[in-house]
């Protein structure tokens, strides 16, 4: 079993992991960071979704030994403090984006990337939200929902969410 | 205890090529990673179980997009979406990035390699048809020193090429198509992300006056391999682009093509989505063209 070392949401962890263990078991089982979901293990669904280097992938089809060196970040870092969320987050909330939230993780680190890349560009052309989420499969909501959400969170649409259930706080 | 799916394999990640070209002659399963975009699944559902998987990822010297010679060259570990988003490749190849942009998901593309895409040769892959259309050349390295082969004699056959199992493909180049050339690139797909029904690239270059000089028409999704149509490229050689020579070169593609039938779509239904395809993306590359820009569509 070789000895690695991951960099997971800015902290470094040694790891004797077997040579085929996927970065979803690794992440899940191993540090327990269990907010990265396990669909499909096929690459199709986009629950597992994290960022390797800032980049959306699927931790489903990446082997544990393959992300040495470098830098993962999960669900689990996203929101900024125990009580606030991620602008990506609150949206999500807001505009009531997810129903059993089992594809809502992947979803949401999909949208932080995009996120980050907005903040340093201005914007994110439509048809790229558009894009992003087609990489998702969300059995409960439909699109409607998340698509409003993404559009807030990324500066596309300032209007609030009409779908908001009764009471949502902002 | 956790899970894991594939079955057991020893791992190695190669720092050179030269190590990763040992790694791969030492064990006859061994088998090459890239991006894993393909290569993952099928070992999550157990359809490969190889000895070894060398890993060339960290093979960094690989990882570029270049313009020599005429030639675009994209090298082995240069992920779709980077090479998507070149400038190189957006300033010279618009087609290669317009192809890319219908692999899966932006998600899939930021992992997997445009060089993987044509090793792993999916008969629905856009890129073996691109790079047929294009004439490219696939650059390996293997223990007898480098091969490079031919895109008409490198795609063989379904997830087969004419690559021997020790060798490794380091780059792909892509011949330049003249100076106005116009392009296209479409696809049916039951669903945006999926895999191609048919696909079909087009260029073609025409004199100021819009007589076709050069068509090149690769179709995908309709055999073992991506497909040119020298029929319907030599009926459009030397004759005006018109609407109706692209509807004849439609009929004659349809007459020359034998797609299978499968769960996805009937041959009957794969021929006539060709035929529109042909005709369709040859109208987009004449207007693409000089001649085709100026005149009123
Ligand atoms: C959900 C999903 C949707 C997808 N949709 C599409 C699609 O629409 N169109 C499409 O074309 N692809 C699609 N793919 C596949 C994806 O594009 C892969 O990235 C690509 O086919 C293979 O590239 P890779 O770098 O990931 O190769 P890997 O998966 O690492 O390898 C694939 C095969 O090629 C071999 N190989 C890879 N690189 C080399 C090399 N340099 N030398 C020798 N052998 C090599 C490997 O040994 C293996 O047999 C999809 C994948 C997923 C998960
Ligand atoms: S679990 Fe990874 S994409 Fe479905
Ligand atoms: S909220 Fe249930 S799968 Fe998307």
């Amino acid at each position: 079993m070789p000895e690695i070392t991951l960099h997971v949401n800015g902290r470094e962890h040694r790891l004797d992991v077997p040579d085929r263990m996927l970065l979803t078991d690794a992440l899940r089982d191993r540090l327990g960071l269990t907010g990265t979901h396990v669909g499909c293990e096929h690459g199709v669904c986009g629950a597992c979704t994290v960022l390797m280097d800032d980049r959306p992938v699927r931790a489903c089809l990446t082997l544990a030994v393959q992300a040495e060196g470098r830098r993962i970040r999960t669900v689990e870092s996203v929101a900024p403090s125990e009580d606030a969320l991620h602008p990506v987050q609150q949206a999500m909330r807001d505009c009531h984006g997810l129903q059993c939230g089992f594809c809502t993780p992947g979803i949401v680190m999909s949208l932080v990337a995009l996120h980050e890349r907005a903040e340093g560009a201005g914007t994110v052309a439509e048809e790229e939200i558009d894009e992003t989420l087609s990489g998702h499969l969300c059995r409960c909501t439909g699109y409607r929902n998340i698509t409003a959400a993404a559009r807030r969170a990324l500066g596309a649409d300032t209007a609030p969410c009409e779908h908001a259930p009764e009471g949502a706080d902002r | 205890m956790a899970a894991v799916k594939p079955a057991p394999f020893t791992y190695r990640r190669a720092a050179t090529l030269g190590e990763a070209v040992d790694l791969l002659a030492a064990d006859p399963d061994a088998k090459v990673i890239a991006g894993g975009q393909s290569l993952v699944p099928m070992l999550n559902m157990r359809l490969a179980r190889p000895g070894t998987l060398v890993d060339i990822g960290a093979l960094s010297a690989l990882d570029y997009v270049d313009v020599v010679a005429g030639r675009l060259e994209v090298g082995a570990t240069a992920t779709q979406a980077d090479v998507a988003a070149h400038p190189l490749v957006r300033a010279h190849l618009p087609v290669l990035a317009a192809a890319i942009a219908r692999i899966g998901h932006s998600q899939i593309r930021n992992r997997g390699t445009v060089c993987g895409s044509i090793a792993h040769h999916d008969p629905s892959a856009e890129l073996p048809a691109v790079a047929l259309a294009l004439d490219a050349e696939i650059l390996a390295f293997g223990p007898r020193g480098p091969v490079s082969y031919a895109a008409a004699s490198f795609f063989t056959g379904t997830f087969d090429t004419a690559l021997a199992a020790d060798e490794i493909v380091t780059a792909v180049q892509f011949p330049l198509p003249a100076p106005a050339t116009g392009w296209a690139f479409a696809e049916v797909a039951r669903r945006s992300g999926d895999f191609a029904l048919v696909g079909c690239v087009a260029l073609l270059r025409t004199d100021a006056a819009g007589t076709v000089e050069e068509a090149r028409l690769a179709l995908f999704g309709v055999a073992s391999t991506p497909v040119r149509l020298p029929e319907a490229e030599d009926l459009l050689t030397g004759r005006p682009a018109t609407a109706e020579a692209f509807e004849e070169a439609a009929r004659v593609a349809a007459e020359h093509l034998d797609p299978g039938s499968d769960s996805h779509a009937s041959a009957d239904y794969r021929r006539e989505v060709a035929a529109h395809l042909v005709a369709t993306t040859l109208a987009d590359a004449f207007a693409r063209t000089p001649a085709g820009s100026t005149a009123d569509a």
